[in-house]
């Protein structure tokens, strides 16, 4: 499919969608649109708060603390996560010791965790970088494992046969192969960046995405708490798009992401 | 140059004189594997093989017979259960650091364009990179790929990525060469054609090599001598031909010789023997 054919397409989509929901929020075609409004709201009053937090500029406040807190928490979970699954894909030993507690720390459901972090971190940005954190690691974690680990025999024979020492053979072989693994995981990992984040905003803060939904959730203020929600996809939507220019920088030696052939 | 020198010693000497052992010398090389269950699976047994310094010595036998063991044994990527196996005259420890080995498989970095791909022998041997990155900008030309050097592995054919690996093991200027039926994957016509590259740059300075495969025809048009090994498992080394056609050779056309057709023709006669052994094991395991 062309691409702008697509992106028309795509666009369709979000008219329909929109559409249908003035229709039945304003008009008696589907049901009372005064009970619909009440639990949907409708479209133009929830264009009008968002275009009332971008003019009075309050909502960049909550975006920047939102971001900060998922570039954090993907930061530090990707780079804790690296280094322990290199390590624990080098030491077998390591690793068959520490198997089940990873096993059992990557089963719990990172939400109860929640009011520990608060208590640990406070209220401020930590305890949901601190959230964050725990979901991108173990994602991260298991490609790294998983990369290091399946490491192409006959590329590995090849590097030894060519004289690489062990140092050498983890920078030009292991290295690249785990980061591959990491960024093939990119997506998915940044997206639980920003859901640690936003759940942990949601669940008590003083700022950041979570926290406007919340407290329009507070006051049964439909309409903030879906522009919110349209705010929040917007924002996954474009930091998508920049993990996908990324990728494809990053990952211009693999087949699905070279120019050639598209 | 070493020859000349063997001549002269002439007449007294019991051991050959320094300088002129055989680059590889298996002897009484048994490899044998653990399999699961406590068992062991013997994949080679007692094999002795000399391979001259500038000799090119094709190894063939038919499909699972431990051809490739025997390549990694000499590689020192397998440890022998018994025997020795001695390179440029001193017994080998570990890897064999005088050895290139050209795989079967893709073994090329993924990550590394064509060109990092060739210069990364020399670069882990502490060449500096600019230098390294000139050297191998001249063996790909030497390959036929002087345009390609900027494309990831993905980005060539088959043909061009034993090109690319050709170089990067020959770059490293190795004393010994071992190919696993480097040219295996390759089309028929691709096949011609790397062969009769790899003899123009093995002929420019000749290096001892060990070939495997098991095309004959193959083994005809390359090699010194064809070494033929039975079928598995416990191989052995069962035939051993000196090939006397003259060189430089042009494959396609040598095959038309009247001297190539006879010597098919005798070691294919033992060849095929070993083939129907082979095939006759593999039809046995699938009705029990």
């Amino acid at each position: 499919m062309r691409r702008t054919s697509l992106l028309l397409m795509q666009g369709a989509v979000a008219v329909v969608i929109i559409a249908f929901w003035q229709i039945a929020s304003t008009t008696d075609l589907i049901g009372d649109p005064n009970n619909i409004s009440f639990f949907f709201s409708t479209p133009l009053a929830v264009a009008a708060q968002i275009w009332m937090w971008f003019a009075t500029g309050t909502i960049w406040h909550h975006l920047g603390i939102t971001l900060w807190e998922s570039v954090l928490a993907f930061v530090i979970g990707s780079v804790a996560a690296v280094g322990i699954g290199f390590w624990f894909a080098r030491k077998p030993r390591l690793a068959a010791v520490f198997d089940p507690y990873v096993k059992a720390a990557n089963a719990l459901p990172r939400v109860v965790l929640a009011p520990i972090f608060t208590l640990w971190f406070g209220l401020g940005i930590w305890s949901k970088v601190a959230l964050g954190v725990t979901l991108v690691f173990f994602i991260v974690f298991f490609n790294v494992y998983q990369g290091v680990k399946e490491v192409n025999t006959t590329i590995l024979a090849n590097a030894r046969m060519l004289g690489m020492n062990d140092r050498q053979l983890l920078r030009h072989v292991y290295w690249p192969s785990a980061l591959s693994w990491m960024f093939s995981s990119l997506h998915v990992s940044v997206g639980f960046a920003v859901v640690g984040a936003v759940v942990g905003e949601y669940l008590g803060a003083a700022g950041g995405l979570g926290y406007l939904i919340q407290q329009a959730e507070g006051v049964f203020d439909v309409a903030g708490v879906f522009a919110g929600m349209v705010v929040l996809a917007a924002f996954v939507l474009l930091i998508d798009w920049i993990v996908t220019l990324a990728e494809r920088r990053l990952l211009v030696w693999r087949p699905e992401f070279s120019k050639s052939g598209r | 140059m070493t020859k000349t020198v063997a001549a002269a010693s002439g007449a007294g000497f019991r051991e050959a004189p320094a300088g002129s052992e055989p680059a590889v010398e298996l002897d009484g090389v048994t490899i044998e594997f653990a399999l699961a269950g406590g068992s062991v699976f013997q994949a080679v047994a007692r094999a002795d093989l000399n391979v001259g310094k500038q000799e090119f010595v094709a190894i063939i036998g038919p499909t699972g017979c431990g051809k490739s063991t025997l390549l990694n044994a000499a590689a020192g990527l397998i440890t022998p259960a018994s025997g020795s196996v001695r390179v440029l005259g001193g017994p080998l420890d570990g890897l064999n650091r005088h050895a290139g080995y050209l795989f079967q498989q893709d073994a090329l970095l993924p990550w590394k364009t064509a060109l990092d791909n060739v210069a990364i022998g020399l670069e882990v041997a502490g060449v500096p990179s600019r230098e390294a990155k000139e050297r191998a900008r001249a063996w790909l030309a030497r390959v036929g790929l002087a345009a390609f050097g900027d494309r990831y592995p993905h980005m060539l054919s088959g043909g061009q990525k034993k090109r690319v690996a050709l170089a990067q093991v020959l770059i490293r200027d190795p004393r010994i060469i071992l190919m696993d039926e480097p040219f295996g994957p390759l089309d028929a016509q691709t096949r011609l054609i790397m062969g009769d590259l790899l003899l123009k740059l093995w002929s420019a300075d000749r290096k001892a090599v060990m070939f495997v495969t098991h095309d004959l025809e193959e083994a005809l048009g390359l090699a010194d001598r064809v070494v033929v090994m039975s079928a598995g498992p416990s191989a052995r080394i069962i035939g051993d031909f000196p090939i006397p056609l003259s060189r430089p050779r042009d494959i396609s056309e040598i095959r038309l010789d009247g001297s190539f057709q006879e010597l098919h023709r005798d070691i294919w006669h033992m060849l095929k023997k070993e083939v129907l052994k082979a095939y006759g094991e593999i039809a046995q395991e699938t009705a029990s």
